[in-house]
């Protein structure tokens, strides 16, 4: 990301704010699409808590922060606290997309502000399984989760701070 | 027409998507095979498989009688003259890829090559690439307000410096139907060469190239019922013997030693190497499928479920329609296809979206971002009908994208 001028990326304080005020819907978000009795009713979930992702202003829509591989698109930005083992990672990601903001949002929950060990542990798939929403992680879909989930893990392993 | 026995042929289209049946609506992007054709290719392996053209043996024989077979049948379905205006491709695309590359030598700087602003990037690149060589130039043919070709545009455009005019037959987005005769006879009387990208016609229309006359004509095996890999070059003989070979190798050759070789006769001139024989034997058993079907009644048949697809689409208020199919007070003129978002909703969710029920439609640019820039558009939804499309697919289609307005959270 050293090709966008510092303006037009988020600033340490961007992630810290958005952590706070988001990361206890973002976790809630699981349980509830997990207890919806069918699939409307988690879909519904999904789409209504993708409007916990913060939307990202336009001068962060940079080219340089597009994940590739989704139909939509989205972006992902990094951040991380502290050193070693007790290193935590933030990320500020969104989408065009309802259901892939949803999505972000339920990665997020589980991701943001987490120790590296955790990021490179977290099985994703299992998850998104156990909350009823197999099949989303497959990289032969076209929402980009599966572009998404390998972006985030490459951030959390590749941080050179 | 007896839809249910003709789609009770088409294997695929039995199945369960979780909790649905099967709507398939993507037969644009590709058409589901009948048994015949799948059998036809089984067979073929099973017990004729051997290489085209090249040995004595009785296998060989077999094989390249039954490919030589299948070129005579392309040859009476499109109504091309000589066998030899028939060229065997791997697809549209090569087969345009084939014919910009062919006249490399015959372009230069001044040439202009006009060319459908609705047309799919595989009959636009090709174009750009030979201009980039030759130092022609690829001008746009406008589109109207209903994103019609704009013919009067067109007329203007149509000066002696334009050498190739480049159109589809019908719109793989918007299905909009062009009257590719009367666009050639005008590109003829300016002495243009001519090339029609028949792909997503060929399954809806009987195309007649004789009537067209136009110069090349292309589409591919995998969007009317046969495999994929597959895609034929028609050529009008004079103009097609003119072409510098995309691929030199085998089978094309007369003779060849290291101080230099000569290139054989068409069609092997243009079909280097071992072709896609399996292929061209399962397209020979689309066309026996599509020959016993009565294209007029089936034509009949399209035309009444494309009326039942717009107006369920139309009654639905989140639904933009896009085209002429957008114009209700008219009777529908797009064949096939037809291309709608809900609302400002973003196409990716609601194509996952109707997956849930069972649905498959296209969604994303189409291969056309011209055209989605032209509209001002990211990308939009397609749902495009097939032969075994019946009433049915399209009430529950229209039926679940109310649902997805209703979960979007767009009902009025």
């Amino acid at each position: 990301m050293s090709d966008i001028k510092p303006e037009s990326q988020p600033q340490a304080s961007d992630f810290a704010a958005r952590h706070s005020a988001s990361q206890d819907a973002l976790r809630a978000l699981g349980m509830q699409v997990e207890s919806a009795p069918n699939w409307q009713e988690k879909y519904r979930a999904l789409m209504l808590g993708g409007k916990a992702l913060m939307p990202l202003p336009d001068q962060w829509q940079q080219d340089a922060a597009r994940v590739r591989g989704c139909e939509s698109a989205a972006w992902l930005y990094h951040h991380s606290l502290g050193a070693d083992d007790n290193k935590r990672h933030y990320f500020i990601a969104a989408s065009d997309a309802r259901i892939v903001n949803g999505l972000i949002a339920l990665l997020l929950g589980q991701l943001s502000g987490q120790t590296t060990e955790h990021i490179c542990t977290f099985d994703i798939e299992a998850y998104f399984r156990s909350i009823g929403l197999e099949g989303q992680l497959s990289p032969s879909r076209t929402n980009g989760l599966y572009a998404l989930a390998q972006a985030i893990k490459a951030f959390a392993t590749q941080d050179p701070h | 027409m007896d839809i249910s026995s003709l789609r009770a042929q088409f294997p695929a289209l039995d199945q369960q998507i979780g909790d649905y049946p099967l709507v398939y609506l993507d037969t644009a992007a590709t058409s589901q095979k009948p048994r015949q054709v799948l059998d036809a290719m089984t067979q073929f392996l099973a017990t004729d498989n051997a290489n085209v053209h090249r040995a004595a043996h009785t296998l060989s024989a077999r094989a390249t009688a039954s490919y030589e077979a299948v070129r005579a049948k392309v040859q009476a379905f499109i109504r091309a003259s000589r066998r030899e205006e028939v060229i065997f491709t791997h697809g549209t695309t090569e087969a345009i890829n084939l014919v910009a590359h062919g006249l490399t030598a015959q372009f230069g700087p001044g040439d202009i090559i006009l060319v459908d602003s609705a047309a799919h990037h595989a009959n636009l690149v090709p174009w750009q690439e030979l201009a980039k060589r030759s130092g022609a130039r690829v001008v746009p043919i406008p589109l109207s307000a209903d994103l019609r070709l704009d013919e009067a545009a067109f007329d203007g455009l149509l000066t002696e410096n334009v050498k190739l005019v480049a159109l589809s037959h019908i719109s793989n987005v918007l299905g909009t139907v062009n009257d590719v005769k009367r666009l050639c006879a005008k590109a003829r009387a300016k002495g243009a060469l001519t090339l029609v990208d028949g792909a997503q016609a060929v399954a809806h229309r009987q195309v007649d190239v004789a009537d067209i006359e136009c110069d090349f004509y292309v589409f591919s095996g995998h969007k009317m019922y046969g495999p994929d890999g597959v895609g034929i070059l028609f050529g009008r003989y004079d103009v097609l013997d003119t072409l510098t070979p995309l691929l030199t190798g085998g089978e094309m050759i007369k003779s060849v030693s290291f101080d230099g070789s000569s290139f054989g006769e068409l069609p092997n001139r243009l079909e280097a190497g071992t072709p896609p024989i399996v292929s061209v034997i399962g397209l020979g058993a689309a066309i026996d499928f599509l020959n016993a079907i009565d294209r007029d009644a089936l034509k009949q048949h399209e035309e009444e479920l494309m009326r039942c697809l717009t107006q369920g689409l139309a009654a639905i208020p989140a639904v933009k329609l896009y085209g002429s199919a957008g114009d209700t007070r008219l009777p529908p003129e797009n064949s096939g296809a037809v291309a709608f978002n809900l609302a400002d909703e973003h196409h990716q969710d609601v194509g996952i979206l109707l997956d849930k029920y069972g649905i498959a439609v296209r969604c994303g640019h189409h291969c056309a971002m011209p055209l989605m820039a032209l509209i001002g558009i990211k990308g939009c939804c397609r749902a495009s009908i097939g032969l075994y499309t019946s009433k049915d697919d399209i009430d529950r289609f229209v039926a679940a994208l109310k649902d997805c307005a209703e979960l979007l959270g767009l009902d009025d």
